[in-house]
């Protein structure tokens, strides 16, 4: 992972979606009209009721027009339309997205090997087929310039992969058989080299199709918390149908019978059409979050399982420290000064290409003002790479009179070299080499042969695993949220504890084997925890599928892609935060947007029911508290603002409402005052202000 | 002292007393649902009616004993009460109608208590005593047995087991109702209480005319008629008889009595679940309800605008002198409040934003602290739905005391907030609609209405108290009433029932910081937000044609 990516996400930061453009709407509104088929509503409960309200009204007004009665019915359909909008607007942003994947999906012909294909096999007999011809368990042979058939697994050869089609990144990435980087994704294109690959999905159930499903929600089932809130509203919005069809009864015993339209309307107004309209397109958002971050979910119950996590397993290496040991300190000895060594540490590192060697010529030039010079600027000299058998690097220099070599490397072999060539380490070296392991660091020694002159050594370079910045933070706000965080490494408890306290984690797992982390996944569900993890190998395939949130790394093999419930395409372990916040986030939306709608009925009360019955009983003109103009102004107002919201409201349903990490109690107290006492309060004003409106309107006043 | 002076006095006192007694008998209440041991008593019980008092039942099995034993509860009573006739005590009063013993058999299983005849010109002493007032106990104790399964729910893990009816039911009955009631008689009966089994007593007044003064074992069954929150009186006058509450000390104790029970459960809650601060919390919704209901009535009687009244100085039309407003006030709003429905007022002759006060009391679903064990298992249920609401806000999926609050225990919640105000608002709708049950009405307009709609309101939510001024002697009338009062009271307890056996079944989930907290002020707030707007506001539309549209001027 890149630096850059690193800043990026550990910047205090809010959770968000892209914004909405209102050309989205327009776009979104002929899918509107479409989904006011019966057949189509009756899934969304609420707005069934309203749209059958609509019909109610739309009867009654050609019977006994009217100014009020068609006002109030065409703004009925609207709120009807408002809420097909909101669903067609999310929906619409993940078909653009389908619509891209698709193109990528091309009719490729495969080159399938005839008969059983053996590991070595030279030259096996191919023969062409259509790619959607290809079945479990096929060998296919790609090359270079040619677009990998289906999904499958490298059983032989490497090659170089871009995979932009999927992950939107243009660099192209290695993948080879054996590993944990054999798996391939049909419609990706080989660059280089020959490989053969191993079919493991059934056409038409690839990757690639999968997401198209999954980006155009065609393979969008209700999650569990869904359903559970559909009831809810569901029995709210029978309860409201009873309490409007028995009024009519008693309000004729009051000498105030009611039309139907403005009984409708009463309906309309009570019954949480809010949250009822926008529930399915929060729904949607939430996966198209996701998606805008690169993770594929598997399915929305995924989603919301992340809002629950309780205990996070985290990777060291890649999510909590940076994928290489990286060079933290120079520790000169002999009294050598360590501008001196610095200097020697990065000329000896210039011809280093490795992560840490980088690391070292960075460390150079941040701490000690060194520039790092290309291998070119300095003439005369003699780079020396390194190699697996010296386990050194460095430059043969030749100056004025003279010539001067630098070794860096492992300590055991540059003490070698300095002894060949007459000089000796001392104590100090040693003390300091082991002072450095023993933290779990990897000390690389430096030294110097002048000519004429013994070598010598100038001092010691200090890799350390270096601790993401801002990680500790992260933590801290898990933490708050009630998460706990498990680092899950390969090294040794010693090591590994350094980290743990560096990082701040709340527990960690030395010396994990895959069998480790499946116990310690099923001791905590049997605590009643909800586990999410990341991984990418084979053999973490089992611990993902245990996991309640298993997030497969895209470069992984395909058992691990198949086992996780969700995809992250940039293979960024990190993420596994963002997911869990994205599913908070998402809860919170619907919970915010239940309070808000059920807050709302408080004003509409107060709108309604004296215009009502103000006129048989005039004692109840003291509930027309907003003053608002005559009655059939203020039923249209309550109509009016009850449909504006659902429009207003659309933005934050597709972006998710403000989320910052902190504690349940915060989070409470925060959400009841802005969508709770905002709920009870917006619609008093928000009414009056129509109503100044509405007022003038010939027919309502 | 002055009477405001003395009205604040006894309310603050009757806070005192309710707080002195939560703990313990909270905490007794909670030893008597969870003990393992049998009294010999009532091992002998178990044998004679043949059940097994260490073995537990499903939450199904739970339902089925709680129906069958108020099929059989109902079919007893009513056999009782139509062969009085030919039985001892039955002080020459002929057999009950038909329609009047289905009613009254409905009333008293469903601890409601709803009164279509008057006890002293209807009832036998022996009817009153083993067919009235054992239905005072067990509907009493059936009320708490509910309540212990759907704690037990909360309680438990990985079971599919709730409880064993049959010994809750014994045991509450035995080991709290009867010693209770047997040594509060003898307090009654030592301040003034009549106590005996005459028939009336022919009597001509100093002025030569004849008066009838009944006797009867009242204080014996005026004890259990408060503390089991039932309400059904020995006389039609209810509590305002100078025979079943005699003096203000009396009063004061009756609603002591009333509140007593409903007002220490959450203490029995908040033991049983391991965590007291849960209990507190549901109490001080419940007693946030109680004194805002009984300020306000307060309020309206002291405030009334009427001429007569003005002068009077409060409405003290249809309220006994020796209890004044605020003694009157303040049994009106709790038995309102508890589903006791017993009266010491009329409370047609509350002033209309009063009675308002009195009708909304019952529309809360009698939850705050609303009958005995009903009460607490019906605010639980609202503080489902709070949980679940909230519970969202605070980014996970819902889960109240460790257990999560998905489609299953939603849709129960869901069944038992609908199924009240349904059956309020279909009987009203359905009774205003018949011309001919109209007639019922003694008043016109919007009090006419008040009427109807507080006879459906108390009926469904199992208080029994009556707006009067409604005749419902009719067959229409008690027949509906006695359906409405079955409906209102056995559907919600399958949805209770079902829910506490889908909670017995989850894993629980731990605690964290990220779980929503369910004892701080915040939630009070948030669950006392739910039970107003939820449930009260759905009522709005009929009450702006009853109360609000007679008390608004």
């Amino acid at each position: 992972m890149s630096t850059h990516q690193a800043n990026e996400l550990y910047e205090p930061h809010r959770v968000s979606g892209g914004l909405l453009d209102p050309r989205q709407l327009l776009a979104a509104f002929p899918d509107a009209i479409r989904k006011l088929d019966p057949r189509v509503m009756v899934r969304h409960p609420v707005m069934f009721v309203v749209e059958v309200g609509s019909l109610l009204t739309t009867y009654s007004a050609i019977r006994h027009s009217s100014a009020f009665a068609w006002v109030i019915t065409v703004w009925l359909w609207l709120t009807v339309v408002f809420a097909n909008l909101a669903e067609a607007v999310a929906e619409g942003r993940g078909k653009a997205q389908a619509e891209t994947l698709r193109r990528t999906r091309t009719e490729a012909v495969a080159r399938r090997v005839v008969g059983d294909w053996r590991p070595g096999a030279v030259r096996p007999t191919e023969e062409e087929v259509p790619a959607a011809e290809l079945r479990l368990g096929d060998h296919v042979v790609v090359e270079a310039g040619e677009l990998i058939p289906g999904d499958g697994d490298v059983v032989e050869g490497a090659a170089s992969v871009d995979e932009s089609a999927i992950t939107g990144e243009s660099a192209p990435v290695i993948r080879e058989s054996g590993g944990d980087r054999s798996a391939v994704t049909g419609g990706t294109r080989v660059l280089s080299d020959r490989i053969v690959v191993k079919i493991t999905s059934k056409p038409g159930e690839t990757f690639i199709d999968r997401m198209i499903a999954l980006v155009e929600g065609a393979a969008r089932q209700k999650t569990p918390n869904e359903i559970a809130l559909n009831i809810l509203l569901a029995a709210l919005t029978i309860v409201f149908l009873l309490a409007v069809v028995t009024l009519q009864p008693m309000a004729a015993y009051a000498g105030a019978e009611q039309t139907i339209v403005v009984l409708v309307a009463l309906l309309v107004a009570l019954i949480p059409t809010t949250i009822g309209a926008l529930l399915s397109a929060i729904g949607i958002a939430g996966m198209d979050r996701l998606v805008q971050r690169n993770v594929l979910a598997m399915s929305g119950r995924a989603v919301e399982a992340a809002g629950d996590v309780s205990t996070l397993l985290l990777d060291k290496t890649g999510t909590i420290t940076f994928g290489n040991r990286q060079a933290a300190e120079f520790t000169p000895v002999g009294g050598t000064d360590v501008n001196l060594l610095a200097d020697a540490a990065q000329l000896s590192s210039l011809a280093d290409e490795t992560p840490e060697g980088r690391s070292i010529v960075v460390l150079a030039k941040e701490k000690y003002g060194l520039r790092a010079r290309a291998q070119h600027e300095i003439g005369h000299a003699q780079w020396i790479e390194f190699t697996a058998q010296t386990r050194m690097s460095g430059a043969d220099l030749s100056e004025d009179g003279g010539s001067r070599q630098i070794r860096k490397g492992a300590a055991g072999s540059v003490v070698g070299w300095v002894e060949e060539n007459g000089g000796q380490a001392g104590p100090e070296v040693a003390a300091v080499v082991e002072g450095i392991s023993s933290a779990g660091g990897t000390p690389l020694v430096v030294a110097v042969h002048q000519s004429g002159e013994p070598a010598r050594v100038l001092g010691v370079i200090h890799l350390k695993d270096v601790v993401k910045h801002g990680i500790r933070e992260r933590f801290e706000d898990l933490r708050t949220m009630g998460i706990r965080t498990v680092m899950i490494t390969g090294d040794n408890p010693l090591t590994a504890r350094a980290i743990a306290d560096e990082a701040g984690v709340d527990d960690f797992l030395a010396e994990a084997t895959p069998e480790d982390k499946m116990a310690l996944i099923r001791q905590e569900q049997g605590g009643g925890k909800l586990v999410a993890m990341t991984g990418d190998g084979t053999n973490d395939a089992p611990a993902l599928a245990q996991a309640d949130v298993g997030v497969a790394m895209n470069t992984g093999t395909s058992a691990a892609k198949e086992a996780g419930n969700m995809v992250d395409l940039d293979s960024n372990p990190t993420k596994l935060i963002e997911i869990v916040e994205i599913g908070k986030q998402l809860l919170i939306t619907r919970g915010a947007l239940t309070t808000f709608s059920i807050a709302n009925d408080v004003a509409k009360y107060f709108a309604i029911i004296p215009a009502m019955f103000a006129s048989v009983y005039p004692g109840l003109r003291h509930l027309n508290i907003m003053a608002l103009h005559s009655p059939r102004s203020a039923i249209t107002s309550a109509i009016v603002f009850n449909a504006l919201i659902i429009v207003g409201l659309i933005p934050l349903a597709l972006r998710g409402v403000r989320y910052k990490p902190s504690s349940a109690s915060d989070l409470l107290r925060r959400n009841l005052t802005v969508y709770g006492a905002g709920g009870l309060v917006l619609p008093f004003v928000g009414i009056k202000l129509i109503d100044l409106v509405v007022q003038f309107i010939p027919g309502l006043h | 002292m002055n009477p405001t002076l003395a009205g604040f006095l006894q309310a603050l006192a009757l806070v005192a007393a309710l707080a002195l007694s939560h703990r313990p008998l909270g905490d007794y209440l909670a030893h008597t649902l969870t003990s393992a041991k049998h009294l010999r008593v009532e091992r002998g019980v178990y044998r004679l009616i043949g059940v097994n008092g260490d073995s537990e039942q499903t939450w199904s099995s739970y339902l089925r004993s709680v129906l069958a034993f108020s099929a059989v509860s109902v079919l007893f009573l009513y056999a009782f009460l139509r062969l009085q006739n030919h039985l001892w005590l039955s002080l020459g009063f002929p057999a009950v109608k038909p329609a009047t013993a289905w009613n009254t058999a409905a009333s008293f299983v469903t601890n409601t208590n709803w009164q279509s005849y008057s006890g002293e010109s209807a009832m036998g002493h022996l009817v009153q005593m083993a067919g009235l007032a054992v239905q005072n106990f067990l509907s009493a104790a059936v009320g708490i047995a509910v309540l212990a399964a759907l704690i037990r729910g909360f309680r438990r893990n990985l079971t599919d087991r709730v409880g064993n009816f049959w010994v809750d039911l014994v045991r509450v009955t035995w080991r709290v109702l009867l010693p209770a009631s047997v040594v509060l008689a003898i307090v009654f009966v030592a301040a003034g209480m009549v106590e005996n089994l005459h028939a009336a007593a022919q009597v001509t007044t100093l002025s030569g005319g004849g008066q009838s003064i009944p006797g009867g074992p009242v204080a014996s069954q005026e004890v259990i008629k408060e503390l089991g929150t039932n309400g059904g009186g020995f006389y039609n006058a209810n509590s305002a008889h100078p025979f079943e509450n005699p003096n203000p000390l009396t009063n004061w104790l009756e609603v002591y009595l009333l509140l007593v029970i409903s007002f220490s459960l959450p203490r029995t809650f908040g033991t049983m679940v391991g965590d007291h601060r849960q209990g507190y919390a549901i109490v001080a919704v419940m007693a946030l309800f109680w004194v805002a209901s009984a300020a306000l009535l307060t309020y309206f009687e002291w405030q009334h605008s009427g001429t007569a009244l003005q002068a009077a100085g409060a409405a003290t039309e249809g309220k006994e002198v020796r209890f004044g407003i605020a003694g009157s006030a303040l049994f009106a709003s709790s038995t309102t409040l508890t589903s006791t429905g017993a009266v010491n007022a009329a409370h047609d002759s509350l002033t209309p934003l009063g009675g308002g006060v009195a009708v909304f009391d019952m529309m809360l679903g009698e939850i705050a602290p609303g009958g005995t064990g009903s009460g607490l298992y019906g605010m639980l249920v609202l503080a489902v739905v709070a949980v679940f609401v909230a519970g969202l806000m605070v980014g996970r999926t819902p889960e109240y005391l460790g257990k999560k609050l998905g489609g299953r225990e939603i849709k129960f919640a869901s069944l038992y907030i609908l199924t009240t105000p349904a059956v309020v608002l279909i009987g009203t709708g359905v009774a205003m609609t018949f011309r001919s049950e109209r007639a019922a009405i003694l008043n016109s307009g919007p009090h006419g209405f008040s009427e109807v709609l507080y006879a459906f309101t108390s009926c469904a939510n199992n208080n029994g108290s009556a707006f009067a001024g409604l005749t419902v002697t009719s067959t229409w009338w008690n027949t509906a009433l006695g359906l409405v009062m079955l409906f209102g009271r056995l559907l919600p307890m399958v949805f209770v029932l079902a829910l506490a056996g889908s909670l017995a079944q989850q894993h629980p989930v731990p605690v964290t910081a990220g779980t929503l907290p369910t004892h701080r002020p915040l939630f009070v707030g948030m669950l006392s937000g739910v039970v107003l707007i939820v449930v009260g506001l759905t009522y709005f539309p009929a009450l702006a044609l009853g109360p609000l549209a007679e008390g608004l001027h």
